[in-house]
């Protein structure tokens, strides 16, 4: 699996769109920090990115690479290696090499304006955590719509409803909900459905950190007590940990049944 | 030991020619207990207490006195009773450490009380571990100055405040610190007074806390970590000026409560991460002028009943919210501030934006009407419901904009 | 030797395989003929563990392959169109491929056979369709495999490497290779086939030699040969 691993991420490094993805970055980080020149609230400009367009770019292309390169995998379907680990190596592929365009594109402005002497450094790996989370969460979630169409035109709508659903008609429908049942306490009932979603779940991660927390106190005890202590960060983590895993599985089940 | 003697009676015999005598207790002296020396001065003498005396049983003081420690000699009140009573014209404490005030539900017990007093100095003392810290009654034209004064305070209802005042005028509180008691400072039916450089900070309730006092200034003071910082309740022309408040974080936490109040001016504060910057309710004719909101959840908070406040050239940086209003009626005017979130552009370069702000977010309203729904804070879906109610408002009050809203921080 | 039992494959409500029982001995050309869509690339992807059946069984050197992979190193395979990452350079895809296979690889001299010296360093998403065919020749032919399968081996090709083709495949031939071969050029496949096996509409319709179909079929041309199946079949 490393070599498939490696190869993928070889090919990636080197396509176009990898470049245009980090230079998008590096002109992000730049730009913000030009015009702000306060690390702090930078961050918080670029959490409502990260939450709203990583998502939207490791689906799109991952489920580009996988229509890509589709007739290569049948070129190593022929090899013998296991099948599993074709796509599983190609799935690492292009994560950690969107991760890394990611960290090095935000990680050079940063660093060049005094991150790391800033006391923003923790919000900011925070950002970074979540951005590599995302990343590994939606290119999963992009080869699973993949294996399951071999339509690209298909793949790829669901694949922006997919995304269009997570960043905002999830949050709509949540919205509606607690309007109706105000009169009930919701509180663990929001607590539960930002679990259901990976992007509301990264953004209150990002948001403890930036101090939010205390704000969450305002609604009542159970948001302050979840979101104020390091075992909210914990659950939170894990729960994003098993949004990885679950579409990964099945990508590992499909990718045995699939005919070629 | 024996010099130390004779120079102390010298003292004793020089200075009885004067005005007042000066009389020394020590270990060694004549007189080794306050509560003698106390017994035997007169009005306007001085009683000069060494370090190495120890007051344990309460003090009753009725006579014009200065009371001068040297180097910090403690009046403790063995957790059990009031530690200094007095009840006097004129009176000066300087220089002692007070500790240990007894707890009790039924009578306030002070480290020092103070009762109809026209003109005193309490000055350079140290308090620990109290329940009432200063306690002042009907007194007038005192000086508090340079003490420092630490509770142990836990739950609201056992208790008690840092420096309490009640029916008092012309006081100055000067360059206190008054931590982890309940109010760090307390004014009911105080006029005419000063509270200037004081640091108030981890106080269970309030910082500061004003009732039904009037013509009040406080003014370069720190607010920090309280439960709220100052709460100004039931009175008219408080002159708030260049205090800090910092960090008031809770569920219901403010920098600064407004209620029920009149004619103040808010001038050149500075707000920094508080869940509520200020929270006004029922509060008229206020001047809001050159006010830093940092990072707060919610910078002014306007609930009902507020009419004819202006907010002139304050700043808005980093806020959740700016500006929450319940209600859609506007009697107030935003003119010349900065918003940090403005997004407007200045075409003609005069400094002001050439569009209007608008900054109340539809989002304020939602999170009013359920508290829930902060979750989905700067979620992409808020976003979208902000922008379509900034573009044709809904939920929020119309005619509540900044027309003149400044490109650059206001100085 | 292959050994191929009531093979069965649907694409949803398309039956493509209806159950094909098939021996394909050691050593020799064999070749798969049938129209388009008769499920000569479906059986040929089965042997390669690409198309999961949906029954039956396959057998390669003696091993069932279902879900396994290890055989896949005694088998090369041509495919119909060649596809590679595009940015990867043709040296690099070789050297991938190689590392892949785990196995000793010649290269050099297929290189030279198709004149892909110049195009070693060329990113693969610059090469003409022709040349990548002829990458993806030498990326077959470079490994010592005792089973060789190509599915239309010759689209795309010149005539030239056409010619080249037929003359490595008759080399490992003489190897005592097995080598399976699905194609529409009849004459390339009279020319160098011992064995055919004919399929229409999933099922075997003849297994034979060239001359024993002409004789089933009293026509003295092979394309004719295949034809008239086709014309009775579907008459």
């Amino acid at each position: 699996m490393l070599k498939i691993i490696r190869y993928s991420f070889f090919d990636l490094i080197r396509s176009s769109w990898s470049y245009v993805y980090l230079l998008f970055y590096l002109a992000l980080g730049f730009v913000l920090l030009f015009l702000n020149n306060d690390i702090s609230k930078s961050v918080i400009t670029l959490m409502n990115i990260i939450i709203v367009l990583t998502p939207l770019i490791a689906t799109v292309f991952g489920i580009m690479y996988y229509y890509d390169s589709r007739e290569f995998i049948e070129l190593l379907l022929a090899q013998p290696i296991k099948r599993t680990n074709i796509f599983l190596g190609q799935y690492l592929g292009i994560t950690i090499s969107l991760s890394m365009s990611l960290i090095i594109g935000l990680g050079i402005p940063f660093t060049f304006y005094g991150l790391l002497n800033s006391a923003a450094i923790w919000n900011f790996s925070m950002l970074l955590i979540t951005g590599v989370f995302l990343n590994f969460i939606f290119v999963a979630l992009a080869y699973n719509i993949a294996l399951y169409n071999n339509n690209k035109i298909k793949g790829f709508s669901y694949v922006i409803l997919l995304w269009l659903f997570m960043a905002v008609i999830y949050d709509g429908i949540f919205l509606i909900s607690l309007f109706i049942f105000k009169d009930y306490p919701l509180d663990n009932f929001s607590l539960a459905a930002t679990m259901f979603n990976p992007i509301d779940l990264s953004r209150i991660l990002i948001l403890l950190k930036l101090d939010i927390s205390a704000l969450m106190g305002y609604t009542g005890a159970i948001f302050k007590d979840f979101f104020g202590t390091m075992q909210g960060v914990i659950i939170s983590l894990l729960t994003l940990g098993i949004w990885i895993i679950i579409p990964a599985l099945n990508i590992y089940r499909k990718a045995t049944k699939k005919d070629f | 030991m024996k010099h130390h003697t004779i120079i102390s009676l010298f003292a004793l015999i020089f200075f009885s020619v004067g005005n007042g005598q000066t009389i020394n207790v020590c270990k060694d002296c004549p007189i080794s207990d306050l509560a003698i020396a106390i017994e035997l001065a007169q009005n306007n003498d001085t009683i000069v207490v060494s370090n190495d005396i120890t007051t344990n049983k309460p003090i009753r003081i009725n006579k014009n006195l200065t009371l001068i420690g040297n180097e910090y000699p403690i009046m403790d009140g063995m957790n059990e009773h009031e530690i200094l009573t007095v009840q006097t014209d004129s009176f000066t404490i300087k220089g002692f450490k007070f500790q240990n005030v007894g707890q009790s539900f039924t009578k306030d017990h002070a480290a020092i009380r103070l009762i109809k007093s026209k003109k005193f100095k309490i000055e350079s003392n140290q308090f620990e571990n109290v329940y009432y810290g200063i306690f002042l009654e009907k007194c007038s034209k005192g000086l508090i100055k340079n003490n420092i004064i630490k509770g142990n305070a836990t739950v609201e209802y056992k208790s008690g405040n840092g420096i309490h005042l009640w029916h008092c005028n012309n006081i100055t509180i000067d360059n206190n610190k008054v931590s982890n008691v309940r109010d760090g400072i307390y004014f009911e039916f105080v006029d005419h007074s000063n509270v200037i450089n004081n640091s108030s900070h981890d106080n269970l309730r309030y910082g500061l806390h004003f009732m039904f006092s009037n013509e009040d200034r406080y003014e370069n003071n720190i607010f920090e970590r309280n439960g709220a910082g100052v709460a100004v309740m039931f009175s008219k022309k408080i002159s708030m000026h260049e205090n800090k408040f910092l960090k008031n974080w809770g569920t219901a936490s403010y920098g600064l409560l407004l209620k029920e109040i009149y004619d103040a001016e808010i001038t050149r504060n500075t707000f920094e991460k508080n869940t509520i910057g200020i929270n006004a309710e029922g509060s008229n004719r206020i001047e809001y002028l050159g006010n830093n909101f940092i990072e707060n959840g919610w910078a002014v908070k306007i609930l009902g009943a507020c009419f004819d406040n202006n907010f002139t050239k304050n700043n808005f940086l980093n806020n959740t919210f700016d500006v929450a209003y319940s209600g859609r009626l506007n009697n107030n005017s935003f003119e010349n501030n900065y918003w940090g979130e403005y997004s407007g552009y200045d075409l003609d370069k005069n400094g002001i934006g050439d569009v209007p702000h608008r900054p109340v977010k539809l989002f304020s309203y939602i999170v009013n009407q359920s508290p829930e729904s902060i979750i989905l804070l700067r979620s992409l879906m808020i976003d979208v419901l902000n922008f379509s109610e900034k573009v044709s408002p809904i939920f929020t009050p119309t005619d509540l904009y900044d027309s003149k809203p400044l490109m650059k921080k206001a100085l | 030797m292959i050994t191929i039992e009531k093979l069965h494959k649907k694409f949803g409500s398309l039956e493509v395989l209806k159950g094909i029982d098939l021996q394909i001995k050691s050593g020799g050309v064999f070749a798969i003929l049938g129209p388009n869509g008769s499920g000569k690339t479906t059986l040929i992807k089965s042997m390669l563990g690409m198309v999961i059946p949906n029954s039956g069984d396959i057998w390669i050197q003696g091993e069932n392959i279902k879900k396994q992979w290890r055989y896949r190193h005694q088998v090369s395979y041509l495919p119909q169109i060649a596809h590679f990452p595009k940015n990867l350079k043709v040296a690099e895809l070789l050297k991938m491929i190689k590392n892949l296979k785990n196995k000793p690889c010649d290269e050099t001299s297929l290189v030279a056979t198709f004149n892909l010296a110049p195009f070693l360093n060329k990113n693969l998403g610059d090469l003409s369709g022709g040349t990548k065919q002829k990458v993806n020749a030498v990326l077959t032919f470079m490994v010592d495999n005792p089973i060789i399968i190509m599915d239309e081996p010759t689209s795309g090709l010149d005539p030239v490497s056409v010619l080249e083709l037929k003359k490595i495949i008759l080399a490992e031939r003489a190897k005592g290779k097995t080598i399976i071969i699905s194609s529409h050029i009849l004459s390339f496949i009279e020319e160098i086939s011992d064995e055919i096996v004919f399929l229409l509409d999933g099922n075997i319709y003849f297994k034979g030699s060239v001359s024993k179909l002409k004789e089933n079929t009293n026509k003295s041309n092979f394309e004719e040969a295949i034809a008239s199946i086709l014309t009775t079949s579907y008459a």
